[in-house]
């Protein structure tokens, strides 16, 4: 499917997407320039403060965005009853945008200030201009065409970073990116990338000319000051109107899910599951990297998510693998309720243990059944493995002892690149999920885990027990969904999302249609 | 006989006196040491001196734009330090060498400033910009909707001097205004200055490193070096002193005359 293509067949969602983001990216920039003009002015009336400051934003730019988000979720600080900073969503990524944003504009500011001809501030005092009327008068009409450059690369910086803000549920074109870098899928990759580089190139073109305006001195009889006055106070109105909003999600039930094709579609089926049988208004927080479902769960940002059993005790808990099914389920239910006051609830039926996948050529051709059987051969192989594989508790540190693992050389990527490395070449085995749809699409091969090193991972949804006191219908929804899974099943609706590329919500409503549970008695 | 010429003998009211000023930088250098000065109402004083004499510092402290290490200053028979230094400054129009017009401003904008900075209407600033810029020989119409970068440099100057004067300030420091300017320029620019300033009879402080505009212009010379004032009188005794700095700018006028004079 060619990218327009899918642009016309998706406008909808592609229109919401870059609303998304245009208000991301103007969003932060406002609240930058509210910030960082009046910094900048500060500098250049208190020179002493220019280091730390300059300093702390310069420092704030250099911070990975993805470790930026990471540190500001678990924040939580409230202005008044608001909560500015912290969780997952808009409003965390604006933080942490602005917080990029700052640099060019502070520095922009303080220098075009700074800039301006000694000569011509003389003739302001002398002619008796008070400090603010030197400032409003002249230093900052002269200074407009500098600080606005600031303001152009802030915003360029912006548009770019605002892409890994979906990695934390704030929404914007990175959602396609992250959609087509799971499914392996160009277009889709293509189709983020694509309009937020035109987002950012026009964005450029656009404040260079009201850069180029303002410094011909057209825009600056009168109507400069007003327009600059009144377009900040409009941007001061949105702000709050949004901080007002994001507060609060009222009345809703919030399923979240994380940040894999198999959770997006669990997500979708509790999702409407939970508004078949219920009537509840659900709202979808998906895609949440790393341990973020569970941090949103615990900031009760969401009610709800599918997780793995093994994942909680391991992971969440941090406490030793247990090879049990049962006894694993049974210790992060009695954990879960008393840490956290979560309850499992019933398992939905499939294990989605770690495959240790090799392409089928080669399991064919060395005879290869386990992973012992590649443990043989492993010095002359390269391994590929994502993140989470290799930082968790029960992924590449333990697995590699377990069976006594040298490789020639172990890349760490995302997940969901490992698969495609895998297929051309690039590595010679991977740490897949045995649900996983590619697994047949590439032909892949899993090898047994025969000295049971990888303890189950039973798929199971968590819920608050304050949603389910304040939902009671929803035990019964929950109940219902039990063991309504196998392996099989799940691998045949992953592979319809990342072979098909048919949409998580279609297939995900399919099945619930096939099982008669969309019912609406 | 310039009528001003005895008025600035016996000036009956002084606008502005300096009682034993000196000014040090923070470093320690001295720019101005023990300066007596008196400016009478209507009288143009014109400090004379080489670049770093002394001459811009003594302006700055008139205005206030600097505050002296010792002595006084007295505009108005108030010590500069009493006055409230905006106050004070707007009383005073400024003209300094690079003239410092606003850039983003139009002309008439750049004339209005203070005007506008004192509260007054609209309308009232327009007429006052357009009546300067005639009274400095500029034609209103084609002026006053210009930016800075569209006039000559003498058109520029006389922008800068219609600003100084768009209050109506009792007092006006000019600080080498005409420095910039091709020699023909100026000593148009010159001519017209004095007989705007005869018809005007403010008072005024006038800075030059040279001695014919100083003559022109000037009732009074005060000549000084090394931030000291080493004479202070009418032209002819400048001509007349034996002190060597003065004898130093005489000759330079000499020399001018010489060179002007038709063979």
């Amino acid at each position: 499917m060619s990218l327009i293509e899918f642009l016309l067949n998706n406008r909808r969602e592609f229109g919401e997407l870059v609303l998304e983001h245009l208000f991301l990216v103007i969003m932060s920039t406002g609240i930058a320039v509210l910030i960082g003009v009046p910094l900048g002015i500060l500098l250049t009336r208190r020179p002493a403060l220019s280091k730390p400051i300059l300093g702390f934003a310069n420092i704030m730019q250099t911070v990975p965005s993805l470790a930026l988000f990471g540190f500001l979720i678990p924040l939580n600080i409230y202005l008044f009853q608001f909560k500015i900073v912290g969780g997952i969503g808009a409003r965390t990524a604006i933080v942490a945008l602005v917080l990029y944003s700052l640099l060019p504009i502070i520095r922009n500011t303080f220098t075009g200030i700074s800039n301006v001809d000694p000569a011509i501030r003389d003739a302001g005092r002398g002619m008796g201009m008070t400090d603010r009327q030197l400032l409003l008068q002249v230093e900052l009409p002269l200074a407009l065409g500098v600080i606005l450059a600031g303001v152009r690369v802030a915003t360029v910086i912006c548009v770019g970073t605002a892409t890994i803000a979906a990695a934390i549920d704030a929404g914007g074109l990175g959602r396609y990116i992250f959609r087509g870098l799971r499914a392996n899928d160009n277009t889709l990759i293509l189709a983020g990338a694509v309009p937020a580089a035109l987002i950012a190139i026009g964005a450029d073109l656009l404040l260079g000319y009201f850069e180029k305006t303002i410094q011909l001195g057209v825009m600056v009889r009168g109507k400069g000051k007003k327009l600059l006055w009144s377009s900040g106070l409009v941007l001061l109105a949105i702000v709050g109107g949004i901080y007002l909003f994001s507060g609060k999600s009222g009345g809703r039930i919030a399923v979240g899910s994380k940040d894999f094709t198999e959770q997006v579609i669990l997500g979708e089926i509790v999702a409407q599951a939970i508004e078949a049988k219920t009537g509840a208004q659900v709202t979808r927080r998906f895609d949440l990297g790393g341990n973020l479902a569970h941090e949103a769960l615990l900031g009760g940002e969401i009610d709800i998510y599918v997780e793995y059993s093994g994942t909680g005790l391991l992971a969440i808990l941090k406490e030793k693998p247990l090879a049990d099914p049962q006894e694993v389920l049974q210790r992060v239910r009695s954990e879960y309720a008393k840490r956290f006051k979560f309850e499992w609830t019933e398992p939905l039926g499939f294990n989605n243990t770690f495959a240790i996948l090799v392409r089928g050529d080669d399991a064919k051709k060395f005879g290869l059944k386990t992973v012992s059987d590649a443990a043989k051969i492993s010095h002359q192989w390269r391994a590929g493995f994502g993140q989470d594989f290799m930082s968790r508790a029960d992924g590449y540190p333990g697995f590699s002892k377990a069976y006594g693992l040298h490789f020639e050389a172990t890349r760490e990527m995302d997940l969901s690149l490992t698969y495609r490395a895998l297929a051309e070449n690039q590595v010679d085995l991977i740490a897949g999920n045995s649900t996983d749809g590619l697994i047949s699409r590439y032909g892949l091969f899993q090898l047994e885990d025969d000295r049971h090193y990888f303890p189950p991972y039973d798929a199971v949804p968590v819920v608050r027990q304050a949603t389910l006191e304040k939902y009671p219908a929803l035990r019964g929804v929950l109940k219902e969904l039990g063991g309504i899974l196998t392996v099989d099943e799940m691998r045949k609706l992953n592979y319809a999302v990342d072979g098909e590329k048919r949409l998580a919500k279609d297939v995900a409503r399919e099945f619930l249609e096939r099982r008669g549970l969309l019912g609406r008695k | 006989m310039n009528p001003r010429f005895f008025e600035s003998i016996n000036s009956l009211e002084t606008a502005i006196e300096f009682r034993d000023v000196s000014f040090v930088l923070p470093s320690g250098k001295t720019l101005l040491a023990h300066l007596n000065l008196q400016v009478g109402r209507g009288e143009t004083l014109v400090l004379l001196g080489r670049s770093g004499s002394g001459k811009t510092t003594t302006m700055k402290l008139i205005n206030r734009l600097i505050d002296p290490s010792a002595g006084q200053v007295i505009v108005d028979g108030k010590p500069t330090v009493e006055w409230d230094a905006i106050q004070l400054r707007r009383r005073i129009g400024y003209v300094i060498q690079e003239i410092g017009l606003f850039p983003h401003l139009t002309i008439e904008q750049n004339i209005g400033v203070v005007p506008r900075l004192e509260g007054w209407e609209p309308d009232r600033v327009a007429a006052r910009a357009r009546q300067l810029l005639n009274l400095v020989g500029l034609d209103a119409d084609r002026f006053a909707d210009r930016f800075p970068r569209e006039l000559s440099g003498g058109q520029r100057q006389r922008v800068g001097v219609a600003r100084a004067l768009a209050a109506d300030p009792p007092v006006i420091l000019l600080d080498e205004p005409f420095g910039a300017l091709d020699p023909i320029t100026r000593r148009d620019i010159q001519q017209e200055f004095k007989s705007l300033q005869q018809e005007l009879g403010k008072t005024m402080v006038f800075v030059t490193h040279d001695i014919a505009e100083a003559f022109v212009l000037g009732s009074r010379i005060g000549l000084l070096k090394d931030g000291e004032m080493v004479l202070l009188g009418v032209p002819a005794e400048l001509l007349e002193s034996s002190h060597p700095e003065a004898r130093a700018f005489a000759a330079c006028f000499h020399d001018g005359q010489a060179i002007g004079r038709p063979a």
